[in-house]
């Protein structure tokens, strides 16, 4: 084949779906409970644990888990970290955040959904190695208005 | 396991940024070298099986159908399995299976990613649902957590961790320049890697893998069909593969279960009961090179906690007792869906001897690994010069 001149060209595109997710009896249920500043988790009978976010059934015994349970809004630290970089929909004034996983006193498991620390000048990044810690305690802080979704805990909060 | 495997042949693209080539003709480069290497021709073939990341990675909602023309599967079988990163380890032990079972003598298998072509990222948030455990900070984010979480419950020294994370890192790198298909191709510093912008803290952005494209191909074959073909096949020793909880906060990612047991059955089969010493090299899947400390402890490389004197002492490293990722690794080259059947193609390579400038010298015994979902899944296969 003779020598190629042009060089490899792309083609635009792009796909946009909007769906609807049903979040069932259980999910419902514990979006209800953040407008009213309440942490629910389930209790499943076989194996005892507590589980939030709350479960329509336990993963591991696969009973339903009917038992409703208000759980503390402080624990501690399991893991953490310092995101400090942009990507698909997050723009320069959204970061740094820390995301966090943080194990409710009286719950089974960790918590990981939208757990943000913050309440402090997280931009200083050697003030958030001072306080942020594996083991550090937290506490729950909520948005003034509530909507029933993992926005309402706006962050948490070190407890020195 | 049922009847003896073995890999026949390996072909992978030039990894990187390959925006010269439609996708099909991507895929078609690894096929083509496969082929040429097991020096057989697609009617040898079986059955083809095929995975890569979920559709919106480039695009095209099951692209093994626009592939269908690439992968030489006209007028054969065609399997699709995927489970995110763990992918490549899923696609290869499909094609086990089926030989395994006697159901089909030459199985292809073929893996592939064109990161470039659309968002990597904005396709991995895709992959938890949108409203329970809503990521921040993407896929870096998850292995750092799952990183930090490790190192709290060690109680690991954060400038021992930071430092042992810095040379898998430039072992890595250095791997990366010995592999002409190597995606990432640069000599790092410890320095290098211990200043670089921090991506998700603790990790830097040498500690963090590239968004590549490439695709591999290997073929695998029946015992029978492998000593007729092939002077010096691969031959499977060991397979092993676990799944996990989706909610990340269910059990521990410190004390990772689907490795350990994953990586113990794979033993068990392989007759392997001092992984440190009976293995030459392994293809250990590191995207990020936190991870990969934890991965050495929970593959039982060595002791719970001691990753990071292992690797500062120089086990895992060029010419230690055990070499990980002389390939690059993942560090170097990440098209998702394929990374996993490259640690395959490469353990296959090194029991073959053919693995160029990044031969680990005599390797008879390998092992590839790679890991993948919402931290859910791992995958091990161990190659064998010997039957």
């Amino acid at each position: 084949m003779a020598e190629q001149k042009e060089k490899p060209r792309k083609v635009a595109s792009m796909g946009m779906v909007p769906y609807e997710m049903a979040l069932g009896p259980t999910w419902t249920r514990f979006f209800e409970g953040f407008k009213e500043k309440r942490i629910l988790g389930t209790k499943c009978n076989k194996c005892g644990r507590v589980l939030v976010p709350a479960r329509p059934f336990c993963p591991r015994c696969f009973e339903p888990m009917e038992e409703w349970v208000e759980v503390a809004q402080e624990g501690t630290i399991v893991t953490w970290s310092y995101v400090n970089y942009t990507y698909f929909g997050v723009t320069p004034d959204m970061i740094p955040v820390i995301g966090a996983t943080i194990k409710l006193d009286g719950v089974d498991c960790g918590t990981g959904m939208w757990t943000q620390i913050g309440g402090f000048d997280i931009k200083d990044f050697e003030l958030v190695t001072k306080k942020v810690k594996v083991g550090a305690r937290v506490k729950a802080v909520w948005r003034r208005k509530r909507q029933g979704n993992f926005r309402d805990i706006d962050y948490w909060k070190i407890i020195e | 396991m049922g009847r003896a495997v073995a890999v026949i042949g390996t072909g992978q693209t030039k990894h990187g940024r390959r925006d010269d080539l439609s996708y099909p003709d991507l895929v078609r480069e690894a096929v083509k070298k496969a082929f040429e290497d097991a020096g057989i021709t697609p009617k040898d073939v079986d059955g083809v099986v095929y995975g890569s990341m979920p559709s919106m990675m480039e695009g095209v909602a099951y692209n093994h159908f626009y592939f269908a023309d690439a992968l030489r599967t006209v007028g054969k079988p065609l399997f699709r399995t995927e489970t995110c990163g763990s992918t490549g380890q899923s696609v290869a032990h499909t094609a086990i299976h089926w030989v395994a079972s006697g159901m089909a003598d030459i199985v292809l298998v073929v893996a592939s990613e064109k990161e470039h072509e659309g968002d990597a990222q904005a396709t991995m948030m895709t992959i938890l649902e949108p409203f329970l455990m809503v990521t921040i900070g993407g896929a870096p984010v998850a292995f750092s957590l799952q990183s930090r979480e490790w190192m709290g419950y060690y109680h690991i020294d954060e400038d021992k961790a930071r430092e042992a994370a810095s040379i898998v890192s430039v072992d890595s790198h250095d791997g990366g320049l010995n592999n002409p298909l190597a995606h990432i191709r640069v000599k790092l510093t410890k320095e290098d890697v211990s200043k670089a912008p921090i991506i998700t803290y603790p990790v830097r952005l040498y500690d963090v893998c590239p968004v590549s494209d490439g695709a591999c191909a290997v073929i695998f074959a029946s015992e029978e069909k492998a000593k007729k073909i092939c002077k010096k096949p691969a031959w499977v020793k060991g397979i092993g593969f676990r799944g996990e909880e989706y909610f990340i906060g269910d059990s521990s990612k410190a004390v990772w279960q689907s490795t350990i047991e994953a990586s113990k059955e794979a033993y068990k089969e392989a007759g392997i009961t001092n992984p440190l010493k009976e293995l030459d090299v392994a293809e250990v899947y590191n995207p990020f090179s936190y991870q990969e400390l934890m991965f050495l402890e929970c593959l039982g490389l060595c002791p719970p906690g001691e990753a990071p004197d292992y690797v500062i002492k120089g086990t895992f490293s060029p010419g230690g007792e055990l070499p990980c990722d002389p390939s690059g690794g993942v560090l170097c080259c990440n098209p998702i869906g394929a990374a996993g059947l490259i640690r395959v193609a490469e353990a296959a390579l090194q029991v073959t001897g053919k693995a160029g400038e990044h031969q680990v010298e005599g390797a008879k015994l390998a092992l590839s690994h790679a890991m993948g979902g919402a931290m859910q899944f791992n995958g091990i296969t161990i190659l064998g010069s010997e039957l």
